[in-house]
């Protein structure tokens, strides 16, 4: 078959596809995911996760007078830092996106339910897809929603040093590569979670090896390293933290990447993720016996 | 016989769940009109409907719906509804809801959406109770709606896995009536059901099950003529019980003549029951008897159910 045949297939499956009904039913998928799992009593621990590190900055906020000089913004910031690039996007949202992503299909299947997804004239790629940008919209919400408060919370309490650094100084630029950072992290995750739920019954364990490899990535070779979420990541962090102590395993150093191609890098490992799922999903069977 | 395009074809379907025999060889061809599939607990009936709506695939065969595969979802979906066993539900749904967002997924816009979701509910009963969450309905509520989701589409065929499970006395009687104005309107309707005299009394043909092979498939009276082992039951109410009955009795393929007790009919046993009709038929021409009644006792469900499954017709 030539490269013209295999075009022109391409070109006719395209024109096949009922796009717009695909588009409704992502639509109504992801409504009615967003809905059943944005604020559920399921979710408690995952919200707790988001909101610990909120409640500690207002804490410090309301009791912690001493440090409103200006003197202290660096120091504000770097902690900041360490929030976001250590506390969410190594912990928080990868411990997050494992308990939304893997509940999608798997909690499907604890509760039954799944079969009903099933059928309905829907493809089964149409549903990866919809509970994906569901999963994605809920993690974002969250994620960002926390990290706007703890930016706020940071630099609030200096008053007009605060301003001036958030609105003339770097402020600004840190804040957008904060929520640059968490918006990809949940996607690179939730995509992996995503993934892994379709793979095994239970994610706890590929979990812990998903995180393991997440630390000990950077000292493979590069190739080896773009199959880890975080070394994208690292090349979009606003502030570079010499993290010494326990906290070091935490610390990944690879090689130096335009923002860019980490951007589009990590986006195209987690389509890759995502088109897996869509074959993974074609295995799934309704045996809610052996659940 | 219809073309394959138009009947539900299992081709040499077998499923296994590991080593654990699921269904095995299955092939037939399904006919518009009323199916029931029948056999005891672990016969593979559920595995049957599961295999025909995709839900599980087969480990050996072919099935295709009206010339579908599931391979082709939304062509498919669009033909078949399925009830199932699945007595569960997403958390907080209400019933209306229950119905409404899949007819959306089916592509229909809102405002077609709420007109059928109104009309499943009221076939099944169902519209008084629509905006209560479904956590709160009772098991035949439950039931009843998880019915209306699967009609709401209009589908050619449908499916339902023990439809009748939980349904008060006249609950049941309008679902049966539902399911026969269905078949009445060219649906495949495939059930699968304990009540085998409510089965029997719907059913075109019944597909028997056993141990996850078909026993025996197709019309129930074909299916009792093939039963050769046990002798076909006639019950003739006639006026010369005594006499009808010697002369039965001169046949070599009638085995018993049991005059009833109050006289006035004879229930025969008979290998060859056409032959029998046939020796009727001189008997009366003759006028030696003057017969009231001639019906078959044992070409029920019941009757076939207990002599190709052995069990006396209960819970299956």
């Amino acid at each position: 078959m030539s490269a013209d045949d295999v075009i022109m297939r391409a070109r006719k499956w395209m024109q096949e596809q009922p796009w717009e009904l695909y588009g409704t039913q992502v639509s109504v998928l992801v409504r009615n995911e967003v809905r059943r799992n944005l604020f559920t009593r399921r979710r408690l621990w995952v919200y707790l996760l988001v909101v610990i590190p909120v409640l500690i900055l207002l804490a410090h906020n309301l009791f912690g007078h001493d440090t409103t000089d200006a003197y202290y913004i660096e120091t504000e910031t770097r902690v900041l830092a360490g929030i976001v690039q250590l506390y969410y996007v190594r912990l928080g949202i990868f411990f997050a996106c494992m308990g939304i992503f893997t509940w999608l299909f798997r909690g499907e299947m604890v509760e039954r339910t799944l079969h009903y997804q099933f059928l309905v004239p829907v493809r089964r790629e149409v549903l990866v897809i919809g509970k994906f940008l569901a999963g994605t919209l809920i993690a974002i919400f969250l994620f960002e929603t926390a990290v706007l408060a703890c930016f706020y919370l940071t630099y609030s309490r200096f008053g007009a040093a605060g301003r001036a650094y958030v609105f003339d100084g770097p402020g600004l630029h840190q804040l957008s590569a904060y929520a640059l950072v968490t918006a990809l992290a949940c996607i690179g995750y939730g995509s992996v979670f995503l993934a892994l739920s379709l793979l095994f019954k239970n994610t706890i364990v590929p979990g812990i090896v998903l995180m393991g490899w997440e630390t000990i990535a950077p000292i493979f070779p590069t190739w080896a390293q773009r199959l880890s979420v975080t070394s994208y990541l690292r090349h979009l962090c606003p502030i570079s933290l010499p993290v010494e102590g326990p906290m070091a395993i935490f610390t990944v150093v690879t090689e130096p990447v335009s923002p860019v191609v980490a951007v589009v890098g990590l986006l195209c490992f987690s389509v890759a993720v995502i088109v897996l799922s869509c074959f993974l999903i074609d295995r799934i069977e309704i045996t809610y016996t052996v659940e | 016989m219809s073309s394959p395009d138009r009947q539900i074809v299992f081709e040499n379907v077998s499923k296994f769940y590991g080593e654990v025999l699921g269904v095995n060889r299955v092939t037939f061809a399904l006919d518009q009109g009323i199916t029931s599939l029948v056999g005891p607990n672990g016969s593979g009936k559920t595995t049957l409907m599961n295999l025909l709506t995709g839900l599980i695939t087969p480990s050996r065969g072919s099935i295709r719906v009206l010339g579908l595969t599931t391979r082709q979802p939304i062509e498919f979906f669009r033909q078949v509804g399925y009830c199932t066993q699945f007595d569960s539900f997403p958390p907080g749904t209400t019933g209306y809801d229950f119905i409404f967002w899949p007819l959306r997924l089916h592509g229909f816009g809102s405002k077609q959406a709420a007109k059928l979701t109104d009309e499943a509910l009221e076939r099944a009963g169902m519209a008084q109770v629509a905006k209560r969450k479904v956590a709160g309905y009772s098991k035949g509520m439950r039931q009843r709606i998880r019915l209306a989701q699967s009609i709401a589409h209009h589908p050619s065929v449908l499916v339902l896995d023990e439809p009748l499970n939980g349904l008060d006395p006249i609950a049941r009687a309008e679902a049966i009536a539902l399911f026969e104005s269905l078949a009445k309107q060219g649906l495949h309707v495939i059930i699968s059901s304990h009540i085998l005299e409510e089965v029997d009394r719907i059913s075109d043909r019944v597909v028997l099950m056993s141990s996850g092979y078909v026993v025996a498939e197709g019309q129930i009276r074909e299916v009792r003529k093939e039963v050769r082992d046990h002798p076909m039951q006639i019950l003739v109410r006639c006026s010369n019980a005594a006499r009808l009955a010697s002369a039965a009795f001169e046949l070599n393929h009638v085995v018993e003549a049991k005059i009833l007790n109050d006289g006035c009919g004879v229930l025969i046993r008979t290998r060859d029951a056409e032959q029998f009709y046939l020796l009727l038929n001189k008997i009366v021409c003759s006028g030696l008897i003057e017969v009231d009644a001639v019906a078959p006792a044992d070409d029920d469900v019941n009757s076939i159910y207990q002599y190709l499954i052995g069990s006396n017709g209960g819970p299956v």
